[in-house]
């Protein structure tokens, strides 16, 4: 029998030890998947990706159609879903002290946050792709737009609380009314945290697929009219992916190296900004 | 004089109360959506539920020729691709926490704490594509004979572990599963390790505890709530989760015992055949098997921010 001392000292060893590997196994994913992406991506990565359409199978061909509806709709989702997640925000920090709205919105706001993004991808199909009776661009960025609310609702009354009271009550003190106190020294105040939120919504919906295959579909030809299916990316790198043509599977490792490459750029610039922002305060 | 003032201040009031009303408005929207999102559903998945009433929840057939549909197969690999990645994604996740929280040089704690959010931030259908294309193939050819020879041949557990390797299966879902959800559930982890109240964990350092006792014995003690609330939420989103199992589970509707079997997932079996269902009774399903879905996460993420609540409003409490 190992005495008292060397088995807590070897447990807490072995625990240790287990930490390390732990972190490890972690990282060792995340290098995998991100060599995988290189070494198939940079290979297809060709001029023809951002200047070509998508291609019927076994022809050569390009992403230019895809990326554009991506850039297309994921704008159009975070103008539609970013206004109303800062007001809906602004009463859940400033407002919202007394009553029950606050904390039940707060509540249903953390579940929609992580909610399965295909439900809401059937719920649009349900309200809108159904009652118009097509697919369209629209349809995609109302889903991607539904996304957007839950993220910047979120970072936006964290953001608000992080304010100083003393800043609040300086305006008042000067006799500003309420909407300009929100409007024009909080909210301006907390400008820094917000956008962060917003940069971290929309990486969040440019890699969305599951929302966009009920409801913006697909399109192999050029299209900039949101009320057509309208291509997008992540849909063409599904379809791609599971066909048997070899250059449609380069295409999809092409637009798959893309969609990474500026989602994490996003996820990076974004906690720099904030970092800033918070070193500066 | 006096009387423009007398209109400023009201004009002033009416802007205050104009702006008050539309920030609730919008806050009032969330509510107004999540209803919107539960009447639609339940709306579009009437005619299944007239159809097949609650034997739809326990029937294995899914034979869109006959019209008749049950959701057993998917919720069943639903929940077990779930249970795969909870399995094997809490213990890491532990391990990156404490990792993060008291091993790690004090240096290299945020760029190491960012890459594992950055797998965070991977999007699902990268998953999903490495996992066919690299993943998969590597799982058939070196891991799945293994467990065949050694782990199928147990008594008990064997049976989940025989079986053709193809590769795709439910063990494969899982496995890349518990990848998607660590990093989540190690950042809450990370987070709430991160509050517990320094004097707590050097009085034990000073009574002699090691680390790992300290971890072990106060610091998952207080966070318990917390540490339950985010394996929770790992939990929400892997039962969500689409594009990365749609690619790896196989999409079959048969049911096995063998982990190594292809099966589905409901929202794998969305994904794959909303777009082309024909006649309403195969959609409306399909609705259906969205409704139980969003019911599920809906449950399991309540609960979850019910706990991290919980632990928040006692950090409140003890400062």
């Amino acid at each position: 029998m190992v005495n008292l001392y060397t088995r807590r000292r070897i447990i807490n060893a072995a625990g240790l030890s287990v930490s390390v590997l732990a972190m490890l196994f972690g990282l060792f994913w995340l290098c995998w998947i991100l060599f995988t992406l290189l070494a198939h991506g940079l290979f297809s990565l060709t001029p023809a990706v951002f200047s070509q359409m998508t291609p019927p199978p076994g022809n050569s061909g390009g992403l230019l159609n895809a990326i554009a509806g991506s850039l297309i709709m994921t704008v159009v989702g975070t103008l539609i879903g970013t206004p109303i997640g800062i007001l809906a925000g602004t009463y859940l920090a400033e407002f919202g002290h007394r009553g029950w709205l606050a904390p039940v919105t707060r509540f249903i706001n953390d579940v929609l946050l992580s909610a399965p993004s295909i439900v809401i991808g059937l719920f649009v199909y349900e309200v809108y792709v159904v009652k118009v009776r097509h697919f369209s661009g629209w349809a995609g960025a109302f889903a991607l737009a539904i996304l957007v609310i839950p993220v910047v609702i979120r970072t936006t009354e964290n953001m608000l609380r992080l304010v100083p009271s003393t800043l609040r009550e300086a305006a008042a003190a000067l006799g500003a009314p309420q909407w300009k106190v929100v409007n024009f020294i909080t909210l301006r105040a907390a400008r820094a945290g917000i956008v962060t939120g917003v940069l971290l919504a929309v990486a969040r919906i440019s890699g969305e697929t599951a929302p966009l295959l009920f409801t913006a579909l697909n399109n192999q030809f050029w299209s900039d009219n949101m009320d057509q299916p309208m291509a997008n990316l992540p849909v063409v790198i599904f379809q791609f992916a599971m066909s048997p043509y070899d250059d449609w599977q380069k295409l999809a490792w092409a637009g798959a190296l893309l969609i990474t490459a500026s989602v994490l750029t996003l996820n990076i610039v974004a906690r720099v900004l904030f970092r800033q922002s918070a070193t500066t305060h | 004089m006096m009387f423009s003032q007398e209109a400023s201040l009201k004009r002033q009031s009416f802007f205050d109360l104009s702006f008050r009303s539309l920030t609730r408005v919008s806050a009032f929207g969330v509510l107004a959506l999540l209803a919107a999102i539960i009447v639609s559903l339940v709306d579009g998945s009437l005619p299944a539920i007239h159809a097949f009433g609650l034997g739809f929840l326990t029937s294995p057939e899914w034979d869109p020729v006959n019209d008749k549909f049950g959701a057993l197969i998917p919720v069943f690999g639903t929940l077990v691709t779930s249970g795969i990645a909870l399995l094997i994604a809490i213990p890491v996740s532990f391990g990156i926490a404490l990792f993060l929280t008291e091993l790690s040089p004090r240096i290299l704690r945020r760029p190491l704490g960012i890459a594992i959010e950055l797998l965070a931030g991977i999007p699902s259908i990268i998953y999903g594509m490495w996992g066919l294309f690299v993943f998969a193939p590597m799982f058939a050819d070196h891991v799945e004979p293994w467990l065949n020879r050694h782990v199928g041949t147990l008594p008990y557990i064997g049976p989940f572990f025989s079986g053709p390797p193809m590769g795709i299966g439910l063990l494969t879902a899982g496995i890349i599963l518990a990848i998607m959800v660590i990093p989540f559930i190690a950042s809450v982890m990370r987070d709430v390790f991160d509050v517990v109240p320094p004097m707590l964990k050097e009085s034990a350092f000073a009574v002699g505890a090691t680390t790992w006792e300290v971890m072990w014995q106060v610091v998952l003690p207080y966070t318990k709530v917390g540490v339950a609330g985010g394996i929770m939420l790992g939990l929400g989103r892997a039962l969500g989760e689409t594009m990365a199992v749609t690619f790896v589970i196989g999409n079959s509707h048969e049911l096995s015992k063998s982990l190594l079997m292809p099966g589905n997932s409901i929202s794998s079996a969305l994904a794959n055949e909303f777009n082309e269902a024909v006649g309403d009774l195969y959609t409306s399903s399909l609705i259906e098997l969205g409704l139980i879905l969003f019911f599920i996460t809906f449950v399991v993420l309540a609960i979850a921010r019910y706990m991290l609540y919980k632990l928040g409003m006692r950090e409140g409490q003890v400062t």
